[in-house]
């Protein structure tokens, strides 16, 4: 039986990963990946608490974060292809129109 | 009609309503009959209302007082729309509504030529309801309502032709000079009802008649309170100092000048004193005033029509005069002989005012005698009348004047109030104005109606006026004449002080008419003495401009110093624009428009909104549009929030002790 902490540290080291990505690198579909990192992680850290309480609240919630995550997965990746269409690039340094 | 009283004000209301209303596109024909139909039977149910009051009067003995309606109730002060009618109120309503009428008729040949014609009889209807008002009212706040009525409708009237800019500026003169006069008005209303717990005239006058009068010299309730009223009298009837208004009042058309600067409203004032003349007679102090002032404007506005070339400021400075007889009169405690003095300086004064809009009408709109002479042939009508007038204001028996201006004389020489010597000095200076008031309308009577003619007569083509202006004009001459023998002293033939007697139930507590036993060889010396001064005046204005016209420039050369100052009117108009309204001037410019207005107010607005600006320019350049730094933004946002969760101070409530 592996400790619960051992999930929860492994959980935070990729959390920690996608906000460090997310923050650092250039590329869009990067970025975007690092988001599902970041997903992926709280997962992780609630399958381990629903475990660990014995309760199933943490699953169903992973469920939804899942749902949640394929959607948004779609809706990024339409923006995604119209920027690079748009702007001939994938750099986000690039993509600063939306300022004053 | 007496219970239906409140038709006799609301008449002129609905013609000035009809006329502003509609009449912008009717004929003069129909706003003629709505204007003269209106006030012509507001006069007759005036005549109807007085006749019988009279049989109310011998029944009841006191005056008629009917509440139509509460307009005001607060606590325990009521302001109502009440009117009351009691011997004074018939003379003034009926001179009111009598003289106004006749104006009305005149007007409508006088102002035919115009522009604006029925905004004209809009105002002038408009002008006697408040007139209206102000007479028939039951207590002070409603007679206020009156009085600030007629100085609107006398602001509309003097501005009347508001394109040009004397006339604008006069408007506003009057409205403003009558503002301070009002401020004491004000004030007075609110003293008396701090004191007596009531506006109403009768309530209050009866709390007042018990009430210890105040000793000579002391400042007390009552006199600082009929102090603050005759503020407002001054204002309103143009006395020292306040009096700058009325002569360029003269602006307006001349029915404007005849009916509100001469008969009516410039003696609601008068009017004020006498139907407050209880609280007056409790205030020595007050009733000196009011004669000393009096007396001074009396003479003051005598030496100034002196000199004046303008044919209106003539009469202008000779109302002022005359308005200063009348509070004489008051402040002697002759009211009744004040009151007589009103109406028939109704009478001639707007018949002057009549005969020289006449005398302007002929000449084409000249108004400086000097342009004028030798009128009497062509226009005989308007001379005749004008003469009778004359002779009326310069006091010639048997014309009214005489009668009014003689028991004002014998009052003045009589009255007790500061001492026996105050009386004689308030007598001489009366009769010297009587002097000087022979003297001016004569001088004005010969510059214009007699000597040569001074004007192109190849330009100006004199001709008499239409009729509807020429029976008004022989109306008020007759009226000029006989109106006098009201009040004919009794000891003359068929003189029996009838106007004294008549207004007896009024001033019985102030006056005391009727002793018999007054030495009628003083009255009978002082009418002489008067008759002789005012033919004096009359002669030497004669023999100045008609028998040797050159003298008058050698007189006036001779005494250039005097002559000067009486031209520039004592330089009062400099004088107040150099003390009063350039001061103020600075201070609205300086401190209040451009310190606390734009410095501060604006200051205060614009700094709020420029800080506002400021801000946001700074913050917003943490908007980059850098997808990455609003990532970090985010970041350190949740890290802020889990550092709260783990280190604020919560009382040790361990938010994820659940782990455990």
């Amino acid at each position: 039986m592996v400790p619960t902490n051992y999930y929860l540290i492994l959980s935070a080291i990729l959390f920690g990963l996608g906000v460090f990505a997310f923050i650092f690198k250039r590329n869009v579909i990067t970025i975007f990946m690092s988001i599902e990192l970041m997903l992926n992680a709280v997962n992780l850290a609630f399958v381990t608490f629903s475990q660990a309480l014995g309760k199933l609240d943490g699953q169903v919630f992973v469920l939804f974060v899942i749902v949640v995550a394929a959607a948004e997965a779609a809706v990024g990746l339409g923006i995604i292809i119209l920027i690079a269409r748009n702007r001939q690039t994938l750099n986000v340094e690039r993509v600063d129109l939306l300022k004053l | 009609m007496l219970e239906y009283l409140w038709i006799v004000p609301l008449l002129p209301l609905l013609g000035s309503a009809v006329n502003g209303f509609f009449g912008a596109k009717w004929p003069n024909k129909i706003v003629n009959i709505v204007a003269i139909g209106s006030t012509g039977l507001s006069f007759l149910g005036a005549i109807e209302a007085v006749h019988e009051f009279f049989d109310y009067f011998a029944q009841k003995q006191q005056p008629f007082h009917r509440e139509f309606f509460t307009w005001i109730a607060a606590g325990n002060f009521r302001a109502g729309f009440d009117l009351q009618m009691d011997q004074l109120t018939v003379v003034m309503v009926l001179v009111v509504t009598g003289v106004g009428w006749l104006i009305h008729i005149y007007a409508t040949g006088y102002m035919a030529h115009e522009g604006g014609y029925y905004r004209f009889f809009s105002y002038l209807n408009l002008f006697m309801f408040f007139m209206l008002i102000l007479v028939l009212a039951a207590n002070y706040v409603l007679l206020f309502v009156g009085w600030e009525g007629v100085g609107l409708c006398s602001y509309l009237l003097v501005g009347f032709y508001f394109l040009r800019k004397s006339a604008a500026d006069a408007g506003k003169k009057a409205f403003i000079v009558n503002r301070i006069g009002d401020f004491g008005f004000m004030l007075g209303t609110f003293l008396l009802f701090k004191t007596f717990g009531t506006l109403d005239f009768v309530q209050l006058f009866a709390k007042a008649d018990p009430w210890p009068a105040d000793a000579m010299g002391h400042l007390g309730t009552l006199t600082i309170a009929c102090l603050l009223l005759f503020m407002g009298a001054c204002g309103k009837s143009a006395q020292l100092p306040l009096y700058v208004w009325l002569p360029d009042a003269m602006e307006g058309p001349t029915p404007v000048s005849a009916l509100i600067h001469a008969a009516t409203m410039v003696t609601a004032g008068v009017y004020v004193v006498a139907r407050s003349h209880i609280l007056f007679a409790h205030a020595p102090t007050a009733m000196l005033v009011v004669a000393i002032v009096g007396c001074a404007t009396a003479f003051f506005a005598a030496t100034i029509g002196l000199v004046q070339t303008d044919i209106k400021k003539v009469l202008a400075y000779s109302t002022v005069s005359q308005l200063g007889y009348m509070f004489l009169a008051c402040g002697v405690g002759a009211f009744s002989a004040g009151i007589f003095h009103l109406m028939t300086h109704a009478f001639f004064k707007a018949l002057l005012f009549l005969a020289a809009g006449s005398v302007i009408h002929a000449m084409g709109g000249e108004q400086d005698m000097n342009r004028m002479g030798g009128l009497s042939k062509k226009i005989r009508w308007t001379y005749v009348t004008m003469l009778t007038a004359t002779l009326a204001i310069a006091g010639f028996p048997p014309f009214a004047g005489f009668f009014s201006k003689d028991s004002i004389l014998l009052s003045a020489f009589q009255s007790e109030y500061g001492g026996r010597n105050v009386g004689y000095a308030l007598y001489g200076f009366g009769l010297a104005t009587a002097l000087l008031t022979a003297f001016y309308m004569f001088r004005l009577i010969f510059l214009t109606f007699h000597g040569k003619p001074r004007y192109d007569e190849h330009h100006v083509h004199v001709h008499e006026s239409p009729n509807n202006m020429l029976v008004p004009l022989m109306i008020l001459a007759l009226l000029s004449v006989v109106g006098g023998w009201f009040a004919a002293p009794a000891f003359l033939p068929g003189g029996t002080d009838y106007f004294a007697k008549f207004l007896q139930p009024v001033f019985r507590n102030v006056e005391v008419v009727g002793a018999e036993a007054e030495v009628h060889s003083l009255e009978i010396w002082l009418a002489a003495v008067a008759v002789a001064v005012a033919l004096a005046g009359a002669l030497f204005a004669y023999w100045l401009y008609l028998k040797r016209p050159e003298k008058a420039d050698g007189l006036a050369k001779s005494l250039k110093p005097a002559y000067t100052t009486l031209l520039n009117k004592y330089y009062v108009d400099e004088l107040y624009a150099a003390a009063v309204v350039r001061p103020l001037l600075w201070i609205s410019t300086n401190v209040l428009w451009k310190t606390v207005d734009v410095a501060g107010i604006d200051g205060a607005v614009n700094g709020i909104a420029e800080g506002a600006k400021a801000i946001g320019d700074g913050v917003r350049h943490a908007q980059s549009g850098n997808t990455r730094s609003y990532a970090v933004w985010v970041v350190v946002g949740a890290l802020v929030v889990i550092a709260v969760i783990f280190f604020w101070p919560s009382g040790g409530k361990p938010v994820l002790g659940m782990v455990h």
